[in-house]
């Protein structure tokens, strides 16, 4: 069986996006963790559009590459670390990696023992585009969850100011 | 031929599990808000995979949603950090003790 195009590029995405994720925890400076953490992102926009999921890849693209990687660059920069030294403990770090591990080998013998077919015929995610198919189930089934997102984001907002202000004199 | 869900799955197995570990070992808080970063991106593509599996939109709706809930804990857990490098002078989790018994 040849596999098509877009599953080529879903395979390329996925190694992409896994061997960036393992260059944000192994990178020593923090700037350079968060370089790696944009490739992350990006290749994972990239397997959202293979997934039928264009509007989430394009906020995934706006809002995580664009806003949260801003953000973190800006604090990174703030803090201005001079020593990038890590004071590492090779105990804990094998200790952490082998729970990490474990709990992977874990969800993966219950993926192998299960089985899910692999869905066909007409996808309703794209029913006259998917933007459309989107807002239609946010603004129509999730219109409390929609304002309840808005006023969490006002409450994170005024809780970052008020946490990052500088105390007064 | 398109992907079969479970190796989208096992994709997302692999970056959570990467988010665990940087988690778990890395010392440096703004390394390990990345980390958590990591993580809930690998519980949007379960959502993402399994709204394509079952033909329903609903999941797309929901990785929205997780999306603008990460933007917000970022603001704040970077607030928090901002706020830890002006009161200690450093960002290492391990100098932050204050409530250790």
């Amino acid at each position: 069986m040849i596999p098509s195009v877009a599953a080529v590029a879903f395979y390329l995405l996925a190694a992409l996006a896994v061997g960036a994720a393992v260059m944000v925890i192994r990178s020593a400076s923090a700037i350079h963790s968060a370089i790696w953490l944009v490739l992350t992102f990006l290749s994972m926009a990239g397997l959202y559009l293979m997934l039928e999921a264009e509007f989430v890849a394009a906020v995934q693209v706006l809002v995580y590459a664009g806003g949260i990687m801003v953000l973190f660059l800006f604090v990174i920069m703030l803090v201005n670390l001079r020593d990038v030294s890590e004071r590492r403990i090779r105990v804990h770090a094998a200790v952490s990696g082998g729970l990490g591990l474990a709990l992977a080998v874990l969800v993966l013998r219950l993926y192998v023992r299960g089985h899910l077919e692999t869905a066909v015929g007409a996808s309703k995610l794209r029913a006259g585009g998917n933007l459309e198919a989107v807002g239609q189930a946010m603004f129509k089934d999730a219109l409390l969850p929609f304002e309840i997102a808005s006023v969490l984001l006002l409450v994170a907002m005024i809780g970052a100011i008020v946490l990052a202000r500088p105390p007064r004199a | 031929m398109p992907v079969p869900p479970s190796h989208v799955l096992v994709v997302s197995l692999l970056l959570f599990a990467i988010g665990v570990i940087g988690v778990l070992t890395r010392r440096n808080a703004i390394i390990i808000l990345m980390s958590i970063e990591l993580m809930m991106n690998a519980a949007n593509l379960n959502l993402i995979a399994f709204s394509r599996q079952l033909n329903a939109i609903n999941g797309q709706v929901f990785a929205v949603f997780t999306i603008a809930v990460a933007a917000g804990e970022v603001a704040v857990g970077l607030a928090v950090v901002l706020a830890m490098f002006r009161n200690r002078d450093s960002i290492h989790v391990d100098d932050v003790r204050l409530l250790k018994g």
